[in-house]
């Protein structure tokens, strides 16, 4: 029978996956599904803590946390096919140039 | 009612102001004197309203709209008829009204734009003044005492093309702003140890006191008034401003420089009669300065060679006498000097407004001489004024100065009174040799010469006065000679008594009065004696007098070397101390450079700090991430 802490290490490692992904990956849409990881990984954590304490909360805040993510992934696809045209490439050390 | 005689010129100064440049000179000049003589009607059946009530009653006040409330601290726009300030009004609308018809030929070489302007700032000028002797308390004086600068101002640099001319304009504010210092801190310490500003309930309260025989807070507030006083009347030593505002029109240097506002200092003692009675360490030191003036004035003015300036410090001795009356509690003394200096110093003033404008702008009397032939209206009503200021029974002049002489004298101010004969003597003295050196005598060659182009047709056949300005100096002469007759038997100061309150109307003991009568007419006849001898009869006498006494003649002419003394010991030192010190070094070394030192820091710290924005979507995100790990790191563990 699975406890409260085995859902939740889960969701750390699942975390930590998805950051990890973030840094390392050089491809744009790795690194918006490593964030979907990430997000996943919190929402976890919210729906087992919701169990654990005998509460609906931490599944409704699910419910808010997928609805921004499927914004989110609209948005940054639309931003990542936009660059891709405009550069032809997904590496993010190429979109250097809004800086000093 | 009392409302429309300072109401009716301001709305001809809007008129003139807002619609001059489209108005013809004609339709200027009614608007003004029309303002100026409807004023004057209602002055006058004001008067007479005045005049029908008994002693006891004579005062009659308008309360137009309260002003400022502020606790138990009320003060009204307030306007009061009494005797004192009824004199001011008819002067002031009197004599205001007759040198605004005289400048409508005066001026009329100006532009439209230009003549509706002198109009608009003459009218303007005029309701300002009525607001100073109207109003009921402090304040509503203060404001037209303002006023009355800023239009004398605005008048003595009227040609501000010309350098000196806004020079002189620029003197006479910065002169008259030390005065007014003095007088609203006269003003406040007034509101802090009386609890009004009402000239009577100020006066009720100063009655209930015991005069001060210590330097007290009487005597503060009296000296602080005075010095306003000094400044707007020019007294020793602020009067340096007067002698330069002749360079305003002559028109203006008649009405504001010598009837109506340098007149305002003596006003204002005589208006706060009761308070100067109570301390008279003031009153004595208003004696001493007048008379100090009087004769330092008389002294210059024999030597001046501009007659505008001769009149100049004519008119500043002249208001010396004055504050002499007022500082041996004769007050009455001194307004109806004030009254008939008046009319006499307004027609010497227009007659060499006259002489000015027949010569083309000319104003040296050394290159002037004979004109007695050519301008006889402009010579004979010349003549009256100077024999009225000399004191030759029965012009104007005699009666007032005669009384402030004997009134002098009777306090026991010996001294003053030998002075005050001594200045007499000057009078006479330096009038005479104006109107010698003017009107009789050779014209000198060079007066042909120096006229304008346009106008040389005026060197061959001189004209006299134009209609408009012959009236002025015919009913100012008539002035002149009558003015003084409503004096005799004491009349007058008797209408002025309620102004002045009970201590002022102590009898003067009996005393040498014939005697002193005829002392003081022997002298003036003496000074055009004098005069005659040197610049009628004898012209190289006086020369040689100048040569043989040269170190004071340099000394009268440079003026006693006031000017440069000033220039010296306070002009200059606050021109070093705000050029070197101020400017260049708080402003340019301390504000200056705190204000580049931030700008530069702000940009050097953004220099180094922008090197932060990589524009790496990748090292946003570590330090995002950072950031998170050490803020959820502070709250795990701290």
């Amino acid at each position: 029978m699975p406890t409260l802490a085995h859902y939740l290490v889960l969701s750390a490692v699942l975390f930590c996956i998805g950051t990890a992904g973030v840094f390392v990956r050089r491809n744009l849409i790795t690194i918006l599904l490593s964030i979907e990881i990430m997000l996943n990984a919190v929402n976890l954590s919210f729906v087992a803590f919701g169990r654990a304490l005998g509460s609906v909360d931490g599944q409704i805040i699910v419910f808010f946390v997928m609805t921004v993510a499927a914004a989110e992934a609209a948005v940054g696809l639309a931003i990542v096919i936009g660059l891709f045209r405009h550069r032809e490439s997904l590496n993010p050390d190429t979109f250097t140039s809004l800086k000093w | 009612m009392l409302l429309l005689i300072p109401l009716l010129p301001l709305v001809g100064f809007v008129l003139n102001a807002s619609f001059g440049r489209r108005l013809t000179k004609t339709a200027a000049a009614v608007i003004a004197c029309g303002a100026m003589l409807v004023s004057f009607a209602i002055s006058v059946a004001g008067v007479a309203q005045l005049v029908a009530r008994g002693p006891e009653s004579r005062f009659i006040a308008q309360r137009v709209f309260t002003w400022i409330t502020s606790g138990d601290f009320s003060v009204g726009l307030t306007l009061r008829l009494d005797p004192l300030s009824s004199v001011m009004i008819l002067v002031i609308t009197g004599i205001g009204l007759l040198i605004h018809v005289y400048s409508t030929a005066y001026m009329h070489e100006e532009t439209d734009a230009e003549y509706a302007r002198y109009f608009s700032y003459l009218n303007l000028f005029a309701a300002f003044m009525l607001v100073l002797v109207l109003g009921a308390n402090f304040l509503v004086m203060f404001v037209g005492w303002e006023g009355v600068g800023l239009c004398s101002y605005l008048l003595i640099g009227f040609w501000y093309q010309k350098q000196s001319a806004s020079d002189a304009g620029k003197k006479a504010f910065i002169v008259n702003r030390i005065g007014d210092w003095g007088f609203i801190l006269g003003v406040l310490l007034t509101f802090v140890r009386f609890g009004s500003l009402d000239f009577q309930d100020v006066a009720r309260s100063a009655a209930g006191l015991s005069p001060e025989t210590a330097f007290g807070t009487m005597s503060v507030i009296t000296l602080l008034l005075f010095v306003g006083a000094a400044g707007k009347s020019a007294q020793i030593p602020l009067y340096v401003w007067l002698p330069d505002a002749m360079e305003g029109p002559t028109p203006v240097s008649a009405l504001i420089h010598a009837a109506t506002m340098v007149t305002a200092g003596v006003y204002m003692i005589g208006r706060n009669a009761v308070l100067f009675s109570h301390a008279p360490l003031t009153l004595t030191i208003v004696a001493i300065i007048g008379t100090a003036t009087a004769l330092m004035a008389g002294t210059i003015g024999l030597v001046q060679n501009d007659i505008k300036r001769v009149l100049a410090y004519s008119t500043v001795s002249q208001l010396g006498y004055m504050f002499l009356a007022m500082g041996v509690g004769a007050y009455a003394s001194g307004i109806f000097h004030l009254y008939t200096h008046a009319f006499f110093k307004a027609l010497l003033f227009l007659g060499s407004g006259a002489v000015i404008h027949a010569l083309a702008g000319e104003q040296d009397m050394r290159k002037m001489g004979g004109l007695r032939k050519e301008l006889p209206v402009t010579y004979w009503t010349f003549v009256v004024g100077a024999v009225a200021i000399a004191g030759i029974p029965p012009f104007a002049g005699f009666f007032s100065k005669d009384e402030i002489l004997y009134r002098t004298y009777a306090s026991g101010h010996i001294v003053l009174w030998v002075v005050g004969v001594l200045t007499a003597l000057l009078t006479a003295t330096y009038m005479f040799r104006l109107v010698f050196m003017t009107f009789h005598g050779d014209r000198a060659p060079e007066a042909h010469t120096e006229p304008r182009a346009e106008v040389s047709h005026h060197a061959n056949h001189l004209h006299d006065a134009p209609p408009a300005m012959a009236v002025a100096l015919i009913v100012l002469a008539i002035g002149s000679v009558a003015a003084g007759w409503v004096g005799i038997g004491g009349r007058f100061e008797h209408f002025l008594e309620p102004s002045f309150g009970a201590t002022a109307a102590e009898a003067v003991e009996g005393g040498p009065e014939t005697t002193l009568m005829i002392v003081s007419v022997v002298v003036a006849l003496a000074g055009i004696g004098i005069a005659a001898y040197f610049f009628l009869v004898n012209r190289r006498a006086a020369d040689r007098a100048a040569l043989q006494l040269s170190g004071v003649h340099r000394l009268l002419s440079n003026k006693y070397y006031v000017d440069e003394v000033y220039d010296a010991a306070i002009v200059q030192p606050i021109h070093i101390v705000s050029e070197d010190g101020l400017w260049k070094g708080v402003d340019v070394g301390v504000i200056d450079r705190a204000v580049n030192g931030v700008a530069a820091a702000v940009a050097g710290g953004g220099d180094v700090l922008r090197r932060l924005q990589t524009g790496s979507v990748r090292a946003y995100a570590a330090s995002i991430f950072l950031g998170g790990v050490l803020i959820l790191g502070y709250f795990l563990w701290m």
